[in-house]
């Protein structure tokens, strides 16, 4: 789900050319020197996909096997994380709904980007009436909370993975949507665009090979912000019953199964699932914040 | 008549009439120049050639034809099609003129493409960009914009506009932005390419030697209307409106320096260096 990558490397050319210089590696090390964003998201990025990979691929425990004389264990050596009210492991629940959480929140800011900028380049670029039914639309939909509309969605919907993803793109891409929308409005006066149209540049390809790469940066960096807030939204979907069902090991329903249990001390059952949320939500806004130093620092 | 016919173009913008019945012919192999001082309507003139007048601007009255052909006439607009291959236009800021995002060789690549021609794509655009030119055509290709210098992009724009043959080519103020040493590469570059391809151009500026010494005819546009139409030599040695003869008596003031056609105004302005250059 390379995301931040589509916009980008649409406009590159087919017979692109690595570029001389320096090598990778250096580069890396050199721009992991100039933003520490990007280090300190890289590094929780990483473990969070290494730890959503290993949960699903190799989990210390089933994620689901109930083992009731085990049940409210505390964490200790047999259990890192201790165990739930039905005796199912924490830590492989926490490794196992940490990637579900991960794909649905990459999802959700995929779907997000491909509708807003696609939809934002169309009513930026065109204008007149199309451009103001769709800010109408956008105005319409942005005036409600974005969680709340998702939740209303959810609820109208019904609870399953496909609908939430739904629900909550529909609540994101008005962000996108505007984003792109303002930044395709500087593009399209600029001289290259003219200049492009000059020399007989069709309309279809000004719009995606000269408006859209140049004015797609600011939606990207905001696509990456909005995984880690998806993962926010929907684990709290979750929580609140409208979203992912149990026993599914979604991490918004396990901190909504453990709830219960935090006053009479089996504090482990919500809180390490509450802490893989923070894992993951920080990760992306990390991420976020490099990609907005890397554009800013670009000009143009 | 074949080439670009501009007849009684009018165009406001919201109740301003910018420009008022202008009238301008380019024939095929000459090179006009349009003078005039900013907010002119020069640019406004040429861009309605093209069709690409901004959102605010319409053509009221008048036509244009293209190689006989009506492209432009008041509420109607046929210039999608010649676009490119019948007309072209490169500007005045050559680096703002050319996509950041994209290698060079790539938006070249694409004029051609649109053009139908498929095969060896990359071969054709190397060729082009040395004919406009550039050393090394096929490093210079890979590069970005930001990584070419100002007269570099002027002349990757000019293998654009040239690059599907269009019957004219539009410049406005094409080496305003360049240093003097560029600008007469460039003008030369144009000159040399006009002879060989049998374009016709115009070559607008806001500087009467730039003018004099490379056009044939000029046409000195004054608040929206031509006010005076000659070939250089006239237009020079006797201008009739004061806004030329002003233009005029500037360029006699120049400085010294050497190649251009100013000082020797009194006698045969444009003639010598349009010849040599041409040839």
């Amino acid at each position: 789900m390379a995301l931040a990558g589509a916009g980008f490397d649409a406009g590159r050319p087919d017979d692109a050319v690595p570029a001389d210089g320096p090598g990778r590696s250096a580069r890396l090390r050199g721009e992991l020197r100039r933003h520490p964003s990007l280090l300190v998201g890289g590094v929780l990025a990483a473990a969070t996909v290494i730890v959503a990979i290993a949960g699903h691929v190799a989990p210390p425990d089933n994620p689901l096997a109930i083992n009731p004389g085990h049940a409210l264990a505390p964490p200790g050596p047999g259990h890192w994380f201790g165990t739930d009210q039905f005796g199912r492991d924490v830590f492989s629940r926490v490794l196992y709904g940490l990637g579900i959480d991960v794909v649905i929140g990459l999802t959700v800011a995929a779907l997000a980007f491909a509708v807003g900028s696609a939809a934002g380049l169309v009513s930026g670029y065109l204008g007149g009436w199309i451009d103001d039914i769709v800010m109408r639309v956008v105005d319409i939909v942005m005036s409600f909370p974005p969680f709340l509309l998702a939740l209303a969605i959810a609820v109208v919907l019904g609870n399953t993975v496909r609908n939430v993803i739904i629900a909550v793109t529909i609540a994101y891409v008005p962000y996108i949507l505007r984003l792109t929308r303002g930044s395709v409005l500087t593009a399209r006066g600029a001289d290259y665009v003219l200049g492009a149209r000059a020399v007989g540049a069709s309309r279809s390809r000004v719009m995606t090979l000269h408006v859209l790469p140049n004015a797609v940066g600011p939606s990207v960096v905001q696509a990456t912000l909005m995984a880690g807030w998806a993962i926010l939204d929907v684990s709290g979907l979750s929580f609140l019953g409208v979203g992912i069902q149990p026993p599914s090991p979604e991490l918004g329903v396990q901190v909504a199964q453990g709830a219960p249990y935090i006053t009479s001390g089996q504090w482990w059952i919500s809180v390490f699932p509450g802490l893989a949320i923070i894992l993951a939500v920080l990760a992306f806004n990390f991420l976020g914040d490099y990609a907005d130093d890397r554009l800013r620092g670009q000009g143009s | 008549m074949p080439g670009l016919e501009i007849d009684g173009l009018c165009i406001s913008i919201g109740d301003h009439d910018v420009v008022h019945a202008v009238d301008l012919q380019v024939k095929p192999g000459t090179c006009v120049g349009l003078v005039g001082a900013s907010g002119s309507g020069k640019s406004l003139t040429a861009l309605a050639s093209l069709g690409l007048l901004p959102r605010a601007a319409r053509v009221t009255a008048g036509r244009i034809l293209l190689g006989g052909d009506e492209t432009v006439t008041p509420g109607r607009d046929r210039t999608a099609a010649v676009r490119g291959s019948g007309i072209a236009m490169i500007f005045q800021s050559p680096r703002a003129a050319l996509n950041p995002v994209l290698r060079v060789g790539h938006q070249v690549a694409r004029v051609l493409r649109r053009k139908g021609q498929h095969d060896d794509l990359k071969q054709r655009c190397i060729e082009l960009l040395g004919a406009v030119g550039l050393l090394e055509p096929d490093k210079v290709a890979r590069l970005y914009p930001h990584e070419l210098s100002g007269g570099m992009c002027q002349r990757i724009m000019i293998a654009m506009g040239i690059a599907v043959e269009p019957q004219i080519l539009i410049a406005d103020e094409p080496t305003t932005a360049l240093d003097v040493t560029v600008q007469a590469d460039i003008l030369d570059l144009l000159e040399d390419l006009r002879s060989r391809t049998g374009m016709g151009m115009l070559l607008i500026s806001h500087d009467m030697s730039v003018v004099a010494e490379r056009c044939e005819s000029i046409s000195v546009m004054w608040q929206g209307a031509i006010v005076e139409v000659g070939t250089s030599a006239t237009v020079i040695n006797s201008p009739r409106h004061p806004f030329t003869a002003e233009l005029v008596r500037d360029l006699a003031h120049l400085p010294e320096t050497g190649g251009l056609p100013a000082q020797s105004s009194s006698t045969r302005p444009a003639d010598d260096p349009a010849r040599e250059a041409g040839g």
